[in-house]
Parts: C-alpha cells; structure tokens; sequence
C-alpha cells in the first residue's frame, strides 16, 4: 500500500495525499472502508477472545483460591508477575509456540486480562455476606448450586467492575499485536507511521477509543440488566 | 527447543550486549527514559492530586483520568506525537530518535496511577486523625505535612511503584515508532526474521520488569513509616483497591 496520490494533483489533490496529509480526512475513510472495517473486525475478534479467554481461565483459579487459601498467594503472586511482562516482550515469548499468529496476540492479552479477573473474582466472592451463604446452605443448597445461583450472582457487581477493567484495557493492548502483525487497528497505525499517513493513524487511534467506550457502555447495560438488585442502592 | 538455544547463544554473546544499539546500550536508553518519564509524572502530578487530597474536591477528576487513561492505547498516542509536526521524530540528546515524543507520552501514562493513589492515600485518613490534629491546633499547612502526607505515603509509594513498572513495561513500545530503548532489539529481531535476538529482547526486558518490581517493592517496605502488625492488614486494604483500580495496562 502507498499513499496516493492519484487524482487531479494540480487543482485538486485528496486530503490524504503525500502533499496535503491532514490529519482527519472523510476521503479516505471513504476510499479505504473495507480495510478500515476489516481492522476493526480483527481488533473486535481479538478483544473478545482475548477477555473470554482470559475469563475461562479465571474461573478455575479463582475458585482453586479461594477453595484452598494456600493457593492464594501462588496464585495472585503467579498472576501479578505475569502482569510485570512488558506486552512488546510476553509476544516474542509466545511466539515459539504459537507462531506468528492471531493466537500469540490472543493468548498474551487473555494472561493480562487474566491478572485483573482473578482479583476480582476473588474480591466479589469474599463480598458475599456470610448469612446469605449460611441461609442458603441451610436451605439444603449444595456447592455447586450455592456458587451459581447464589454467590455468582451476587458477586456480579464486583465482578464486572474487574470485566470492564479488562476489557478496556484489553482493546488499547491489542494494538500491540501488530508487533506479529495480528493487531487489528495497530497495524493501521503503525503503517500510518512508517509511510507519516497522518489520517489512517488518527482514524485508527480514534475508532480504539470510540470501541473502548463502546464496549464498556455495552458491559454496564449488561451489569444493570443482571443485577436488578442493586438498582436504587446506588451501586 | 532450538529458538531457546539460540536465544541463549544470543544471550551470551558479549558482542550483543555492546556497541551502538547493543544490548547494554538499549538498556540504559530505557532506564532513562523510565526514570525521565516518572520524574516528570511525579512533579506534575503529585503536587496536584495531594492538594486535591487535602482539600477533597476533585474525586471525579482523579479516578476519570485514571479510566480515560487506560482507553487511550499508548501506541496510539506515541505515533500520533511522532506523526505531529511538534514533538515529531527529531533524536533528543540521549533519548535518542522520538525522544521527546516518547516521553511525553510515557509521563501521560505515568500519570494515571500516581494521580489517583495519592489522592486516595490523602483522603483514606480517617476523619477523626484529622479532627483530632486540628483539635491539637494544628494548621492547615501542619495537619497536611506531619499528619495527611506520612499516613497517606504506603498508598502513594504503592502507585508510584505501580507506575515505574509500567513505564518500564511501555517504554518498549517506543521501538513500534523506531524510537529508543530495548523494544528495538525486538522489533528488529522480528524485521530480520532473527527470531532468537526477538526472543533475547523480550527476555532482558521481563527480567528487567521482575528485578524492578521487587526492587520497588523492597524500598517501599524499607521506607514504611508504619509499624507492622495489626496496623498493617488495615493499609492493605486501603492500598489494595487503589492499586487495582489505577492498575493500568503494560503496554497499549
């Protein structure tokens, strides 16, 4: 890809040309929209298995904590030192096992998110008063029924103020993966830096943001619509 | 594994670690632009979200800014300042290419969670602390030096350990926009297909990142103004939320 510069240069050069290189410039999100909605569809897929990702592998080790509070300085010390690998590293690391491939993206960024679920896993289930747990044992609930229709539920808030944590931390990361060139939205923007393409760099930089607080506004309404509860609590 | 190997064998060649844009070099590159970065975060910052500790206005502020914060990728920010006519790519004494653009963009990173632990290590003292200091007939100026600040400081020291480990971590990404530090050992492995010097980057940094942690940690521990024991279970929990909340991304 090179910038063009087709057109009437003389009297009418695009705002994204070599000459004029603005830094918003509608013509090329026109001009360039596959590619623009094709990066953002890398970025989204990405995002989300990363963080479901990220997800899946909390679950059990939260529960494995709090279970046996041995394992809770192992597992949160584990965790936390995952989460000091710079991210432009943990993708060279990856890489022998994965190859250059949207699953080395993947993967790195489901271990970050993974740091920040398991604390708030762990939080949110300690938030359970000890009477609800007690009623509920008393009401002949089992563990397993106890964990899902009782304490997951209520730890729900705390839960997903982790979730959106994650998320949106999860997006501005995955720009990184353009280090292996599997980073949806960054490769727009790190080839916006080589070829100094001033619109495809800003529209990439902004369409992160703008799907950074999409998503958390999408987790919120999700929160309010499981969590009926705390409405008017003010939490 | 034979990319171990060779990254091992990379590892161990002195040649590697010296010269132009060897290792060694790479490394103090980084060092510096961490240390430059953070020293500019904490001037800006702390000054400001202590005042606004001890005044208590500006809750909103401190905790937003530490959310808006984590949305903007730092790799957006840092190509958009390098892209821009000012600060642009120009070199910067030993910061080398892109110096000034990466450092304003990692002391905006830096920002976030020093702004919002030391605004919550002031406001978490308790109320009667302060009731009772200005009982004593304390003065504003009083109350804030020999109460607010040394009770407020586990919290504070927790987010400016916070934030020199992530620069450190993000310093890396300066390499995306061929800037300096230890990300250039690894986006040139990647450039040349050498996988092994890739590798090899990637470990120097994370081995950087861990010593770092535990050094900050160590200081923080030696510089505890607080008894331990019973006292100590009660700072946790007031550093523990802060510390997630402020808890950023390494990178982005």
């Amino acid at each position: 890809m090179t910038l063009p510069t087709q057109g009437p240069p003389a009297d009418d050069p695009t705002c994204y040309s070599r000459f004029v290189n603005e830094w918003l410039c509608w013509q090329y999100v026109e001009d360039r929209r596959g590619e623009i909605l094709d990066a953002l569809a890398e970025h989204v897929a990405i995002t989300l298995a990363a963080v479901a990702l990220g997800v899946l592998l909390a679950l059990p080790l939260a529960l494995l904590a709090r279970r046996f509070p041995r394992l809770e300085t192992a597992v949160l010390g584990f965790s936390t030192g995952l989460y000091t690998i710079p991210s432009l590293a943990l993708l060279p690391l990856l890489v022998p096992f994965t190859g250059l491939s949207a699953a080395t993206v993947v993967i790195g960024l489901g271990l970050y998110a993974l740091t920040i679920l398991v604390r708030a896993l762990l939080d949110g289930l300690r938030s359970v008063p000890d009477d609800v747990r007690e009623a509920a044992t008393g009401l002949g609930y089992g563990r397993a029924r106890l964990l899902v229709r009782v304490e997951l539920p209520l730890a729900l808030p705390v839960v997903m103020a982790g979730l959106r944590v994650a998320t949106v931390s999860t997006v501005a990361l995955t720009t990184i993966g353009t280090l292996v060139a599997y980073g949806g939205l960054g490769d727009l923007i790190s080839h916006g830096v080589q070829r100094d393409f001033r619109s495809e760099l800003l529209t990439a930089a902004l369409l992160c943001v703008a799907l950074a607080a999409l998503l958390d506004v999408v987790l919120v309404v999700t929160q309010r619509l499981l969590t009926p509860w705390t409405r008017g609590a003010g939490a | 594994m034979n990319l171990f190997a060779e990254t091992w064998s990379y590892l161990l060649d002195g040649t590697h670690w010296t010269g132009d844009g060897g290792l060694l070099a790479r490394l103090v590159e980084q060092l510096l632009l961490t240390v430059t970065a953070l020293g500019a975060a904490l001037l800006v910052g702390l000054p400001v979200a202590l005042w606004l500790g001890h005044r208590g206005r500006g809750g909103f502020l401190a905790v937003n800014i530490s959310n808006v914060g984590r949305a903007v990728p730092t790799f957006a920010l840092l190509a958009i300042l390098v892209a821009a006519d000012w600060p642009g790519s120009a070199p910067l004494g030993p910061y080398g290419r892109a110096g000034l653009a990466t450092l304003i963009a990692l002391a905006l990173f830096a920002l976030p969670p020093i702004i919002t632990n030391a605004y919550v290590g002031v406001r978490e003292v308790p109320h009667e602390v302060r009731e009772a200091a200005r009982g004593m007939g304390m003065s504003e100026r009083q109350l804030f030096r020999r109460v607010e600040l040394p009770l407020a400081l586990p919290v504070v020291a927790s987010g400016v350990r916070l934030a020199l480990v992530q620069v450190w971590a993000t310093a890396t990404i300066a390499a995306l926009v061929a800037g300096p530090g230890l990300g250039r050992i690894i986006t040139e492995g990647f450039a040349r297909n050498d996988y092994a010097q890739g590798m090899a980057g990637a470990v120097v940094v994370a081995g950087v990142a861990l010593v770092l942690e535990l050094a900050a940690a160590g200081v923080q521990r030696a510089f505890d103004p607080l008894p331990r024991g019973p006292a100590r279970a009660r700072d946790d929990d007031v550093s523990e939320p802060a510390a997630t909340v402020a808890g950023a991304p390494t990178g982005g």
